[in-house]
């Protein structure tokens, strides 16, 4: 494995990589993509509901069945994948090095696509540390890929697309959602989402937030509260909910270590999810480096999936292996898709933001 | 509780089990699954005390980031329970602080 030169790195098997990898291997590159979770997809498995847009981003598919399609695909072109890998540095001369079974190996790669996606975020409140306080995505790792519900009587904080949909897959995993909270005055996340929620009979606390897991050991109920105008609880209007596991579907964050390691200029986007590498129109962030995906900016699994196709053009570009009637217009294809995906009332701020995370870093790269 | 039944993923249909034992106790796991998800559908939450204040810790992130669930897997400690696949036989054991090696007996 030593010295192997690879002409693109993968990091991150999720939609953005598989992508990626996909998009630059057609193309004749030779691709490697590592992960180091012991299963491929990223999040994608776990994702049992209907994804939206449109045809061409797959829509009304589920998210597992868009993952065996990018494994395919990804197989057929001849990408290389190698799991429980754990990419922990990347150093000069594109150097990426990683670790399986308690060995390191450098792998030394004329381009890199950093796909590390996302971390969920926690939140604060007296108890939170207790076990029966998990995430949104934990959740949905236990009842969809594990089937094991992870408590009977469950309250979901968070009204974002992650909360609602994990609500709902609880409950049909057989779990008992007693309630979803939220600090904002309203849902977060889409319609048809908290309308299937509201239909079940779930209450959603609007305006509220928690203020304490109760339980001994473990959590055994939840204290929660209306917030005021400054999201402070009203603690004398606090009232008890009785559920044995707190679910927190509170947002997510870029996961971006690796991309800091490498170099990557960190930008600051609230609306999309916090720090973020910089990166221009074609997803690279440093000569040789790319991003994609949740670790460029929190999305959605169809949007990391165009970005990931972005990188891997360019990359292919960069190597010299785009044809240049091809180039004429793929580019243009895959940003109408994104910005078909980037439209409507919340995508239309992803998109802004988008572009003034592009334009922040651009003068500090020019000054370079 | 294990979810037997599924509207969308389908019958879970019969599942190969393998014996554990978590702090002594045996329980049946089902082949390929986590140790947390084996734990959590016997109702077991605990994983670890903390170092300082002996707290409680359990299951939080289960993709392997956050590490507030590891435990003592067969005398190694800081093993990350939810992505570790039960293997029959397996031992594990709630971990007090940040743990222990135990000495293998050759």
């Amino acid at each position: 494995m030593n010295n192997s030169k690879i002409d693109l790195l993968v990091v991150g098997a999720g939609p953005a990589g598989l992508g990626a990898a996909i998009e630059a291997a057609k193309r004749g590159a030779k691709v490697l993509v590592v992960d180091e979770n012991a299963r491929p997809g990223g999040q994608l498995f776990k994702q049992i509901h209907k994804f939206f847009g449109s045809k061409e981003h797959m829509a009304g598919t589920r998210g597992f069945t868009i993952g065996e399609k990018l494994l395919q695909e990804a197989k057929e072109h001849g990408v290389m994948v190698m799991l429980n890998t754990l990419a922990w540095g990347i150093f000069k001369d594109n150097v990426v090095v990683v670790k399986k079974d308690d060995q390191s190996y450098s792998i030394q790669a004329r381009k890199v696509v950093i796909a590390t996606g996302a971390t969920e975020n926690g939140l604060s409140f007296k108890g939170c540390t207790k076990p029966g306080v998990i995430t949104g995505g934990a959740a949905q790792t236990m009842v969809n890929i594990q089937r094991v519900t992870p408590g009977e009587r469950i309250l979901m904080v968070g009204t974002g697309n992650v909360g609602l949909i994990v609500s709902y897959q609880l409950m049909q995993a057989g779990a008992d959602v007693v309630g979803i909270v939220e600090a904002a005055p309203t849902v977060g996340g889409y319609d048809v989402h908290a309308n299937k929620v509201r239909k079940a009979g779930v209450p959603i606390y609007l305006g509220h937030t928690v203020v304490e897991a109760l339980g001994a050991n473990e959590v055994s109920g939840a204290v929660i509260a209306p917030v005021d105008c400054n999201f402070q609880p009203k603690k004398e209007e606090a009232f008890q909910v009785e559920c044995d596991t707190i679910c927190l579907a509170v947002g997510l964050s870029p996961r971006i270590d690796l991309a800091l390691n490498a170099g990557c200029e960190p930008i600051f986007s609230p609306v999309l999810g916090g720090h973020m590498p910089w990166h221009d129109q074609r997803m690279r962030s440093l000569t040789d480096v790319y991003v994609a995906g949740d670790v460029a900016g929190i999305e959605e699994a169809s949007t990391a999936l165009e970005e990931g196709k972005l990188a891997g053009v360019a990359a292919a570009d960069d190597l010299g292996l785009l044809g240049s009637e091809e180039r004429d217009t793929i580019y243009q294809e895959i940003e109408s898709r994104l910005n078909k995906l980037r439209s409507g009332l919340y995508g239309d701020k992803r998109r802004v933001a988008k572009l003034e995370l592009m334009e922040k870093g651009c003068e500090n790269h020019e000054q370079r | 509780m294990r979810v037997e039944k599924h509207p969308i993923l389908g019958d879970a249909g019969q599942r190969e089990t393998v014996n554990i034992t978590v702090d002594g106790r045996v329980i049946q796991a089902r082949k390929g699954e986590s140790i947390s998800a084996a734990m959590l559908a016997e109702k077991l939450r605990i994983c670890r005390h903390t170092t300082k204040s002996k707290e409680a810790r359990g299951l939080f992130c289960g993709i392997g980031q956050c590490t507030d669930c590891v435990m003592q897997v067969n005398g190694v400690p800081n093993v990350r329970t939810c992505i570790t696949e039960v293997q029959e036989g397996m031992t594990i054991c709630t971990q007090e602080g940040v743990g222990t090696w135990e000495a293998k007996d050759e």
